[in-house]
């Protein structure tokens, strides 16, 4: 189904805004593919801002400006003629509340199936989207039944179902487990690491413990009092973890604010 | 701190607070007592003399001047007939202006002007509508008074009520479910199509009743666009003339013999059946939808 894919993320010089005011300034970053980048930083620093920017989800917020640049691979998403639909297909997205749709388990996997056009057998694209979200021995024998019967863990696995049958190459997450108990978010956290075997996954946490555990890269957000989030630091989750560059990033990973 | 000049920092008047309540909550008491006693007294009442003129025969038969023989078929079908087409007119259209207005306008001053006007529709008297139908589409469209005039006029009066309960049903439906569809790569047509519409119908549908059931009601836009009360025939195309049921009523209220009185009533009991069920199915659907949301 999928061979190695080296397509990264890049983003250049990137601002955002919601009317007049200012939520990120001047980001620049690459997220490397195949593997878990975790964004860090207070509340407000605009990191789920930032994820939104990959799938362009910002778009639906009409007060929303954006400047810079957004690549993916070789080509910048923001780029005039790009349509935000293919983009949002190739690069999925998980939410931080665990959203199916109140349709069925197996209706919720191929939904994004049927809305792409997929030509393949849909049964078996559901089943194997289901494999790979770990979720399969669960629901197997229930597929029809409604995705609200399914625990708070279950449905958000099932959301990663959904985001993965479509195939993309990048999946985004935001703050996927923060909803979730203990249990549930150690699963979701292993299915990161499973999954960045083959797909390039970004992931907004509050949680350093889950960044650490989980992420190869992290990157530190955080604002000043214009309120507009900036990028401090960003390299190798052991280096951050262990000997940040910057003294803000150990202050914030150390629990001195935020 | 010393309790014992609690007394005279304090004046509690315990009883006099507990009566205020007493008062109080006997008023309110008495307000929905007036009411429900009111509206019992009414159907009893209605229920005592028209329960009697009751009969197939009632729903079969033409008017007529001899009581015994008066009947409400042709206003029945005219209901039938002026509710049905109001609905083919509204419901695409209201609910087509309800997710133009949710969905896609952008949300300037223009947007607020249509919102503010669709809202003050709602509340503009009846016969307004029915002076507006008669120079509209009895003359300038010369549609007569047509069954299809009927129901046109009955439309722009329903029509706020549609829109207004359509969008109140398409904003419920939760943005996370927009954006879970977006993420998937869905267009803004597939979103509104097979997340947003499933989601808001029945909410949509139970506004839609409501509406039609208010419009079942109504004589003041209809007495303005056909007076016709005396009507031994069936429409049997919308260009027929026809009457309602309202309007029926009213013409058996006004007449002198006391037997009239008595088929008033009946007539009454059959609208207020007749409405009554509209309404229940109104719930029924909106039970339904809870469950199923509550799943």
């Amino acid at each position: 189904m999928t061979t190695a894919r080296n397509i990264g993320l890049a983003i250049e010089d990137l601002s955002v805004y919601y009317g007049n005011f200012r939520v990120l300034k001047n980001v620049t970053l690459q997220i490397p593919s195949n593997k878990v980048t975790a964004l860090i930083g207070p509340s407000g620093s605009g990191k789920s801002t930032l994820l939104r920017c990959f799938n362009r989800m910002n778009d639906l917020i009409p007060s929303a400006r954006i400047e810079g640049k957004v690549y993916f691979g070789e080509n910048n998403i923001y780029a005039a003629g790009v349509d935000p639909t293919e983009v949002r297909s190739r690069i999925g997205m998980v939410f931080q509340k665990p959203n199916p749709f109140p349709k069925s388990i197996f209706e919720n996997v191929a939904f994004g199936l049927r809305i792409n056009g997929y030509r393949g057998d849909m049964n078996e694209a559901v089943e194997r989207a289901l494999h790979v979200a770990a979720l399969w021995d669960e629901v197997k024998d229930r597929l029809n039944d409604g995705a609200l019967t399914l625990s708070g863990g279950q449905q958000q696995r099932l959301c990663i179902a959904r985001a993965i049958a479509v195939e993309p190459e990048v999946i985004l997450m935001d703050e996927p487990a923060s909803a979730l108990d203990p249990i549930a978010t150690l699963a979701i956290e292993g299915l990161m690491r499973d999954l960045s075997r083959e797909y390039t996954i970004l992931v907004v946490t509050h949680n350093m413990q889950q960044a650490a555990r989980v992420s190869d890269e992290t990157a530190f957000l955080m604002m000043d009092d214009d309120r507009a989030g900036y990028l401090v630091e960003h390299g190798e989750t052991q280096q951050i973890f262990t000997n940040p560059v910057d003294e803000r990033t150990e202050a914030y990973i150390t629990g001195r604010f935020g | 701190m010393d309790r014992s000049d609690w007394t005279k920092r304090f004046n509690p008047k315990i009883s006099t607070r507990r009566i205020w309540g007493q008062i109080w909550y006997s008023l309110f008491l008495l307000a929905i007592l007036i009411g429900v006693i009111g509206l019992t007294i009414l159907i009893i009442r209605i229920l005592v003399q028209g329960i009697p003129w009751l009969s197939i025969t009632f729903l079969t038969e033409f008017p007529s001047r001899f009581p015994e023989r008066a009947g409400m078929k042709s206003a029945i079908f005219g209901s039938i007939w002026i509710i049905g087409l109001t609905a083919v007119f509204t419901v695409p259209v209201g609910v087509g202006a309800a997710i133009y207005l949710e969905e896609y306008a952008r949300k300037n001053w223009i947007y607020r002007i249509v919102e503010i006007n669709v809202a003050n529709l709602a509340g503009v008297p009846s016969i307004v509508y029915g002076l507006l139908g008669l120079a509209v589409f009895v003359q300038l469209l010369s549609l007569g008074r047509s069954v299809v005039a009927g129901a046109l006029t009955m439309s722009l009066l329903v029509l706020p009520i549609v829109i207004i309960t359509s969008r109140e049903a398409i904003r419920s439906v939760p943005s996370t479910y927009r954006e879970a569809a977006y993420g998937l790569g869905a267009t803004q047509f597939q979103v509104v199509k097979s997340i947003v519409i499933p989601q808001a119908l029945p909410g949509i549908m139970t506004g839609t009743i409501l509406a039609l059931s208010r419009a079942i009601g109504e004589a003041a836009p209809i007495i303005a666009i056909s007076a016709l009360v005396f009507l031994t025939f069936v429409p049997s195309h919308p260009l027929d003339q026809f009457t309602v049921m309202p309007i029926q009523i009213y013409n058996w209220v006004a007449r002198p013999q006391e037997d009239f009185r008595g088929i008033a009533a009946a007539g009454i009991v059959v609208l207020l059946v007749v409405l009554l069920s509209m309404n229940a199915i109104a719930i029924i659907i909106r039970n339904k939808t809870q469950k199923r949301s509550e799943e």
